[in-house]
């Protein structure tokens, strides 16, 4: 909503500057988006004459001219090449080192063709006025007594332009009125009267017809539609005060009529159309449209219409739709002389349904779904008919009327003291009162409530909070208290729950580990959903901003896989990425699950990536990827040496590379692995990589315990250590043997560790690989002697060969 | 009979021995022929009992004096040979500590500015007794628009740029949450007040340029109970700033605005001052009283239950104070610009120990 200073001052008495304007705009509600004084480019041009023009004497299509620049002083040189200049012009000059706006130059001095010029008589482009460059601007009559005077003064263009941010509850802001009556209340000044109308109903009864033809249900569309026919108008521009305003505010002047409804819409925040009348065929009716019918817009382009919209129609079909855009045949031109103004009330729903679906955005619409003033349908008809009547002469029929305004009278019961309950701000009845009435509201006071009925141009009032905001966005929010939510508890009480403390802890386990945290979009393309396990049409977005962000993820690895991508694409190939996050299995809240996923490139590994004097870059394996799981695992409470490591990792990660990490059957803690080199091929990554995705929601709540520790049971009797090599078939699990060395004697053996894996030489082909291990024996009570270790030492050679027919390595 | 000539002689000749080894080795061999059992002095010793008794005590202490004697000069010379071999040997041990190290991977990791905003704003917002709260992304139209007072052909729904699903077969069609807010609806549905949460998450909105992503995160906080008004708002808001950009004062600007969902409703602007920019405002967060509608939508009394909410961009919070200027990388995954803007697993934010680390 955009307003000049000026016009603003033609509803509100007031000695403010714009700068106290605009803080109180925008303390109570009407954002101020921008402030523009055109005068502000113009401040260095002056109103000037020429007082003689001669031939320049080396150019034939330039003039040296003698200006004046001020009353009493001697006149300036000028080199000026509009055709139209000449002695006695009274133009707009600039001084040397002006900068021109529409050419973006200075003024230097310097001569042109052999003459100084000292300066320019300007055209209306190079103040960027209008586009007009042929001639220098040429100022009437009234201009010759402000020789000297800055332009925009003595022009008027230093009127500044106000654009306010409608938050769409404020219907009533829609016109340069309402927001008066707010700075009004808000004590910016007064409002002024309403201007009093001439004699606008004229005799004769309207000789358009008007009709609502609604089916019963459809009948809020238009409830009330009124018009009125002037007789013998002369159209044509409107005059200047009327343009310059509609051009400050961005609009273009059409003509006379058609600027008055402008000028009515933007004044008062209520629409009109003008139709010729002449160009009516029979009644005009207001109704739903029929699929297939169109109609010419205003804006030049066809619109097709259907049966949920509102359309205005003669005999010949629609000409317009209804609180949106009229039609260009039924237009009013130049040439009119009988015009047929329309001011109904159009219903706000149906009216921002239909400008979605047509996409039209015009200055109708913005305030009929919004909510027009219901009360101002027969006043907005009588104002346009005043102004036409001033401007363009004409006789006035009666008013024509089908329907009634939807005036609902809306009174709430408002308790003073909700004020305060509600916001802290302490206020007297009397200012309380003084507000609302200001503002238009009836208040009806008896001794416990008062009954505060509704003005009808604010639709947005419904109950006594919004009364609350009323009185206390006018009085002022700095007035309400700051005041100290009470304390729950002396001391801060922790606030997460589990669930939460464990993603906390995770987010920082991994990036402990050499791991940096992305955050990734929560859609993906649907090939890559697909290839990750979803894909499902559910999750598809219908409005998708582009293909790439198009699939609900169903999981964390496709963003993270593409990120290293985009980084290697880059020159970073050694890259290691977690993301701690929500991806979905379905649409129900409760398919929304959360992952920490990671994926490591190249040599990203927890010891270090890319090559290092101490040691071999080595690419990554699925064991990194694995200490990444059992280290966060580990931090979250679980125990992951009693889950199942079980090999069959789901489709993207490779066959023979990657695993699951169960609790029982049903429940997966996690996947982890090489990344499937078909995927990998498919997604543009180059390899290795390798990822996991661990399910925080799927582990097992952590056992609470006693915070106590249990007593250290640390052992004075040094503890053994012996090594075994097996050699075992190639396929034998290392965790079997490591399983059944551990169980040969579980109060004695403390630990087993693997601390070497050979699978070369003839053992390989044999079909066999060696396995040794360090198996730890930690007396509890005496000191093992050589019998009893050797005893436990067979038992675990026989135990481990039982289990995986494993031989002790001789 | 050994003479005090030969003792004399004898240690002469050890004492030159010992001072003439060359090393280690020869210093021991000394040391065998002089103290070993077969060695010089001890034999001396081991004649102690072939003397008559009256020489015994003289001449037992006289060999004592010389094995004393003997065995500090051994003991001194392996001293200093001692020395010398490692002085040679620390000689060949060198180390070219010039070269580089790692640091190790509790260095190399980050974590990414909204998760560490998120961890700044609970660990504030904690202090004064808000729990956190969470819900679905995938809303229904009920949970993000109708419950929350904006009714389906509001002009604010508009403003939403809501991302749909395909309508079901039923015709309702569910949509990405377009803001926090109705995680408030989930909390006053299944809890009885007093309520104090936070809810924070991503968030959805069709729209796309520098200041705007199709995602990104928002903080939605709720207080309700029976007497919370808009003066315990502006102070939460003021204390949370205070603690957020951790300075003392920070300047507040509260104007009047519109949100469907709550009423009155307030629009916040916080002093440019507090991120070193001082004469600009910054527009950070809408809030208001609840909305009696939304209360009653949950099944709350308005006439007995009231309170506040708000809802802030946690991307802008961390772009406002880490002087971030560009939304959209947060959501790119470039390791240089994770690694410029991201923290270190260290920097735990803590009230004691500072929100920043």
């Amino acid at each position: 909503m955009k307003f000049t200073l000026s016009w603003l001052k033609d509803h509100l008495d007031t000695t403010k500057n714009v700068a106290e304007l605009e803080a109180k705009l925008n303390a109570i509600g009407l954002e101020v988006e921008s402030i523009e004084d055109p005068g502000a480019k113009l401040g260095a041009f002056t109103v000037a004459r020429i007082l003689e023009a001669k031939k320049h004497p080396n150019a034939d299509k330039l003039q040296v001219v003698q200006v004046e620049v001020a009353k009493g002083q001697p006149p300036l040189e000028v080199v000026c090449g509009a055709p139209n200049a000449r002695a006695g012009l009274v133009g707009v000059f600039a001084p040397l080192g002006t900068y021109i706006p529409g050419s973006n130059i200075t003024l230097e001095k310097k001569p042109v063709r052999g003459v100084v010029s000292n300066g320019m008589m300007c055209s209306a482009a190079e103040l960027e006025l209008s586009q007009e460059s042929d001639g220098i601007i040429e100022l009437d009559e009234s201009f010759a007594g402000k020789i000297g005077q800055p332009y925009a003064d003595a022009a008027g263009l230093n009127d500044p332009v106000i654009e306010v941010k409608l938050t769409p509850n404020r219907p009533d802001c829609t016109g340069v009125r309402g927001i008066a009556r707010d700075l009004a209340a808000a004590g910016m000044g007064k409002l002024k009267p309403e201007p009093k109308l001439g004699a606008v109903e004229g005799k004769e009864p309207c000789p358009v017809s008007i009709k609502l033809e609604f089916p019963k249900e459809a009948a809020s569309a238009c409830p009330v539609f009124a018009g009125r026919v002037v007789q013998g108008v002369k159209n044509g521009p409107s005059p200047a005060w009327l343009q310059n305003r509609l051009k400050a505010v961005g609009l273009r002047p059409i003509n006379a009529l058609v600027d008055v409804t402008n000028y009515i819409s933007l004044d008062r925040g209520r629409p009109l159309h003008v139709y010729d009348a002449t160009k009516l065929k029979g009644a005009i009716r207001a109704r739903l449209g029929k699929d297939g019918e169109k109609f010419l817009g205003l804006d030049g382009k066809e619109h097709a219409v259907d049966d949920t919209m509102c359309v205005i129609a003669d005999d010949s079909g629609p000409l317009g739709l209804g609180g949106i855009m009229g039609g260009e045949a039924s237009g009013s031109t130049d040439a009119t002389t009988t015009v047929f103004i329309e001011s109904a009330y159009f219903d706000p729903v149906r009216t921002a349904t239909t400008g979605r679906k047509t996409g039209l955005q015009t200055d109708a619409r913005y305030r009929f779904e919004r909510g027009v003033d219901p009360a101002f349908v027969l006043g907005g008809l009588d104002l346009a008919t005043d102004m036409i009547l001033k401007l363009c002469g004409g006789e006035p029929t009666k008013s024509a009327i089908a329907g009634k305004e939807p005036v609902e009278t809306r009174a709430i019961a408002f308790d003073f003291a909700r004020i305060e309950k509600l916001t802290g701000v302490n206020l007297s009845d009397a200012d309380i009162e003084t507000t609302l009435e200001s503002l238009g509201f009836k208040i009806d006071r008896n001794a416990s409530n008062a009954k505060v009925t509704v003005p009808t141009w604010r639709p947005d009032v419904h109950g006594a909070a919004d009364l609350v905001e009323e009185v206390v966005r006018i009085a002022g929010l700095e007035r309400v208290p700051a005041t100290p939510l009470p304390r729950l508890y002396g001391v801060t009480r922790a606030v997460l729950t589990d669930k939460q403390k464990r993603a906390r802890r995770a987010r920082r386990l991994l990036a402990s580990r050499g791991l940096t945290e992305a955050v990734t979009w929560s859609f993906i393309t649907k090939d890559e959903a697909t290839l990750f396990g979803g894909g499902g049409d559910a999750l598809d977005l219908a409005n998708p901003i582009s293909s790439e962000l198009s699939s609900m993820r169903p999981g964390l690895l496709p963003g993270l896989l593409m990120a290293v991508t985009r980084n290697r694409n880059r020159g970073a190939s050694d890259v290691a990425l977690f993301e701690l996050g929500q991806a979905y299995r379905g649409d129900k809240p409760e398919d929304q699950y959360l992952v920490a996923a990671g994926v490591r490139a190249g040599t990203a590994r927890a010891t270090g990536a890319g090559r290092h004097w101490d040691g071999r870059s080595e690419a990554v394996t699925a064991f990194d990827v694995k200490a990444d799981v059992f280290a966060a695992l580990t931090a979250l409470g679980i125990d992951p040496s009693k889950a199942q490591i079980t090999r069959d990792a789901p489709s993207w990660y490779h066959p023979g590379r990657s695993a699951t990490l169960r609790l029982g059957p049903k429940t997966v803690l996690a996947h982890f692995g090489e990344v499937h080199p078909a995927t990998l091929k498919t997604l543009d990554v180059e390899a290795p990589v390798a990822a996991f995705e661990v399910f925080l929601d799927a582990l097992p709540p952590e056992k609470k315990k006693s915070r106590a520790k249990a007593p250290l049971a640390a052992s004075d009797l040094l503890p053994v250590k012996r090594d075994f090599a097996f050699v075992v078939g190639k396929d034998v699990a290392a965790g079997d043997v490591i399983k059944a060395a551990a169980a040969a004697d579980k109060s004695l053996i403390q630990s087993v560790t693997v601390f070497d894996v050979f699978e070369g030489g003839a053992l390989a082909a044999e079909g066999k690989k060696s396995i040794a291990i360090e198996v730890t024996l930690q007396p509890a009570t005496e000191t093992l002697n050589d019998a009893s270790i050797e005893s436990i030492a067979q038992k675990i050679v026989s135990d481990v060969k039982k289990a995986t027919g494993g031989e002790i390595r001789s | 009979m050994t003479s005090s000539n030969d003792l004399s002689k004898l240690e002469a000749d050890l004492l030159s021995e010992i001072a003439g080894a060359a090393d280690l080795s020869a210093i021991e061999a000394v040391r065998v022929s002089a103290l070993g059992k077969k060695g010089r002095v001890s034999e001396l010793m081991s004649r102690l009992g072939s003397l008559p008794p009256e020489e015994r005590k003289g001449f037992g202490q006289t060999v004592n004096t010389l094995k004393s004697k003997v065995a500090d000069a051994l003991d001194a010379r392996k001293a200093v040979l001692e020395d010398a071999a490692l002085d040679a040997r620390l000689k060949t041990e060198r180390a070219d500590v010039t070269l580089p190290v790692r640091l190790g991977a509790e260095l190399e990791g980050r974590i990414h500015p909204v998760s560490q905003v998120l961890d700044e704003v609970i660990e504030i917002f904690a202090d004064m007794g808000f729990a956190v709260a969470e819900g679905p992304d995938i809303e229904t139209d009920a949970m993000n628009f109708d419950k929350l007072n904006i009714p389906a052909e509001h002009p604010a729904r508009q403003d939403h740029d809501t991302f749909y699903f395909s309508p079901k077969p039923d015709g309702t069609r569910l949509l990405l949450r377009t803001h926090t807010s109705p995680v408030q609806i989930r909390t006053m549905s299944n809890q009885k007040p007093p309520i104090r949460i936070i809810a924070p998450g991503r968030v959805y909105r069709c729209d796309s340029d520098q200041t705007h992503t199709p995602m990104f995160h928002q903080i939605e906080g709720l207080v309700i109970d029976e007497s919370t008004h808009m003066g315990h708002l502006k102070w939460v808001l003021q204390e949370f700033c205070k603690a957020f950009f951790e300075v003392d004062e920070v300047k507040m600007r509260f104007r009047a605005s519109h949100f469907p969902f709550t009423e009155p409703s307030m629009e916040v602007d916080v002093g440019a001052e507090a991120i070193g920019k001082p004469g600009k405002w910054l527009e950070i967060l809408g809030c208001g009283m609840v909305h009696p509608n939304v209360l009653r939508n949950c099944g709350l009394d308005p006439e007995k239950y009231q309170g506040f909410a708000f809802g802030v961009g946690l991307d802008r919070l961390a772009m406002l104070k880490y002087g971030i200027p560009d939304l959209r990388p947060f959501f790119g995954g470039d390791l240089r610009w994770l690694r410029h803007y991201g923290f270190g697993v260290l920097d735990v934010p803590t009230l004691g120990g500072g929100i920043s680390g």
